[in-house]
């Protein structure tokens, strides 16, 4: 367990912890983590944001609170705790989306509070919050929260936009545009992280060829 | 009351799929490997877990939530976490080489969606404690059927030539689209008409 | 990844098994804390949320009214609040009552007016529904198509029948293109309501008078203003 000392934090370190949760081991596309909740709530953008944002706040959180504490909590007994950790945020914020939008958390209804089995969540703590110093875990699950919430508005924009027609609820094609219904429905939801990841991987496959396809170029 | 039981049964079962229509208990539907036998097994298990996990909810609406309502999440993951480890033990006991097949899938029941869902929507649809069961045994069967349904599709696909580029969770993703589309059949079963 | 692991190995010399519990026990208080806390802090305005919801449902599916009181109906075990709503003046106009059924994906809710006197419904709105977008959902929408508008002035006897080519007798209502299924349940939920709970309305209406009818009504039961016959 390489501890980082504080003084060997500097603001170069604390940037590469953040940056890498939003592309590179972005928690959706590239770890897939978190799927559960994800696809239930991408029908739209505005709840895709919502859920993004309850993620955020839970997993910046407990974070926090985990790498505060990582020193104080018995190694036996660390899952148990970080779960009723996690569990306290997500009823707060529970909580606090029925009281101030009330219509957002029925849309969302019991998959808010499944925020609390997202794997991400758990398997930052256990992975990150826990072995680092304050700082550079809330990088970490700052930059993991806002690509998780990329990935969300990504799905989300998209099934919205061609199942519904609209955009956060504003038609853009007009009352007669005949939407693609499929697209919010669940088969929807799977087929379009099923095409995002593809792309992905294609993206991948290019990067990792193309030093082959450049040397191929060389000795022709 | 008997076609209200079978039409909860039915519904969670195939109507509102918990896997291929609220998207639940992902992680062990994408991650069980391609082998029928121990998707089958693990279904089994979470079958389980999920009637126990009906039986305490019920109980903790019944006398301890009405005193704090807000302790409901804290309390039922608690139950959840703790079941799993019982059925751990039990089958570490009963079975060891079922353990091993199931190796780290077993602990992760915990973090499946789709029991904590359980008992959540079991609350706030409030059912009885009979319902309650035969709600249980219906999401429970209808992982099942889907989880076994996906290790089959994904053993097939394992022998065909597939480009390396969709292979993986997109290929996967895209065969769940298919499945959840074929289970939109069973929508309109029960209804009005 | 992660492994799950919550056993409690007593049998360990450091640390103590106390020192485990002491843990857990103290993450636990502090966690019910908190809760505790939001929860008070959060309580209040959740539950003028839901009142306000109510209200604007009610003055939504009897038209005119401004002020209502529960009114709690009971047949044998079984127990159900209407709501007796009345304009600025205090005259009364209707009852709004709960109504539901199976739709084509899910249990479908709903509010329903009623008019005792002319024995008319005076309009729906849908409170809950997970019918397929795009096409069920449609039941929610008044103008485009206009499926709730269709319950302004709608009588139920023998009961509401739902046609496809155009309304002719007035206790009918066309379905949605696409969405009979949807549709009939709707129909299908007033009709039960109805033949459940309209013989168990007061004779005569409460009068306006309670605290709870002061436009912030409660949705908790109300008075007992009557039951049976």
């Amino acid at each position: 367990m390489a501890e980082s000392r504080d003084a060997d934090i500097n603001a170069q370190r604390l940037y590469a912890e953040f940056v890498k949760g939003i592309w590179k081991e972005n928690p959706v596309f590239v770890m897939v983590l978190g799927m559960c909740p994800m696809m239930a709530v991408t029908n739209s953008a505005i709840n895709a944001i919502a859920m993004g944002v309850s993620t955020a706040f839970v997993l910046i959180g407990s974070s926090l609170l985990v790498s505060l504490l990582r020193n104080l909590i018995p190694r036996e007994v660390r899952i148990s705790t970080y779960i009723i950790i996690i569990a306290t945020f997500v009823t707060v914020v529970d909580f606090t989306l029925q009281a101030m939008v009330p219509a957002i958390h029925k849309e969302l209804g019991a998959f808010i509070s499944l925020i609390v089995v997202n794997c991400l969540i758990l398997g930052r703590q256990e992975a990150f919050a826990s072995r680092h110093p304050t700082r550079l875990a809330l990088a970490d699950a700052a930059g993991m929260a806002l690509g998780f919430a990329f990935a969300l508005l990504c799905l989300g924009a998209t099934r919205e936009i061609l199942g519904s027609g609209s955009l956060f609820g504003r038609s853009l094609f007009g009352e007669h545009y005949e939407p693609w219904v499929i697209m919010i429905l669940p088969p929807g939801g799977f087929i379009m992280l099923g095409l995002i990841l593809l792309f992905f991987n294609w993206m991948r496959q290019r990067k990792t060829m193309r030093p082959a396809i450049a040397a191929e170029e060389v000795r022709r | 009351m008997n076609s209200n039981l079978l039409w909860i049964f039915i519904s969670a079962c195939l109507v509102n799929n918990f896997t291929l229509y609220y998207f639940l208990g992902l992680c062990p539907f994408f991650g069980v490997s391609g082998r029928l036998k121990t998707a089958f097994r693990l279904g089994l298990a979470t079958i389980f877990v999920m009637v126990i996990t009906s039986l305490c909810a019920s109980f903790l609406n019944a006398f301890i939530l009405p005193y704090a309502p807000y302790l409901k999440l804290i309390s039922f993951i608690v139950v959840i976490a703790s079941t799993v480890q019982f059925v751990e033990m039990v089958i570490r006991k009963l079975s060891p080489a079922l353990f091993r097949a199931l190796g780290i899938f077993l602990p992760l029941i915990t973090t499946n969606c789709a029991i904590l869902y359980l008992a959540l929507t079991q609350t706030s649809k409030e059912l009885s404690v009979v319902q309650g069961l035969v709600y249980a045994v219906g999401a429970g069967s209808g992982f099942t059927i889907a989880l076994v349904l996906m290790a089959g599709l994904r053993e097939e696909a394992e022998l065909s030539s597939i480009p390396a580029v969709i292979k993986g969770t997109a290929l996967n993703m895209i065969i769940a689209g298919l499945l959840s589309m074929a289970f939109m059949g069973f929508a309109g079963l029960f209804s009005a008409a | 990844m992660n492994q799950v692991n919550l056993t409690i190995s007593a049998g360990q010399k450091e640390p103590g098994s106390f020192r485990l519990v002491f843990t857990l026990a103290l993450a636990g208080m502090l966690s019910g804390l908190a809760l505790a806390g939001a929860y008070q802090i959060t309580k209040p305005i959740i539950d003028a949320n839901k009142a306000e919801a109510l209200r604007r449902g009610v003055f939504e599916v009897v038209p005119g009214s401004r002020r209502f009181t529960p009114v709690e109906l009971v047949d044998g075990q079984e127990k159900v609040t209407a709501y007796a709503t009345y304009d600025a003046d205090g005259a009364f106009l209707g009852y709004a009552l709960e109504g539901r059924s199976v739709g084509f994906a899910d249990t479908i809710w709903l509010l329903w007016g009623y008019e005792p006197q002319r024995r008319r419904v005076t309009g729906m709105k849908v409170l809950d529904s997970r019918e397929t977008p795009g096409l069920g959902d449609k039941i929610k929408k008044e103008k485009y198509p206009p499926f709730a508008g269709q319950f302004a002035d709608l009588a139920l006897e023998p009961m509401i029948i739902v046609v496809k080519d155009g309304r002719e007798g007035n206790n009918e209502i066309d379905a949605i293109t696409g969405a009979t299924i949807s549709s009939k349940a709707v129909a299908k939920a007033i009709n039960d309501a109805a033949a459940k709970w309209l013989a168990h309305l007061p004779a005569t209406p409460p009068p306006p008078d309670s605290a709870e009818s002061q436009g912030s009504g409660g949705a908790d039961e109300g008075e007992r203003a009557g039951e049976g016959g």
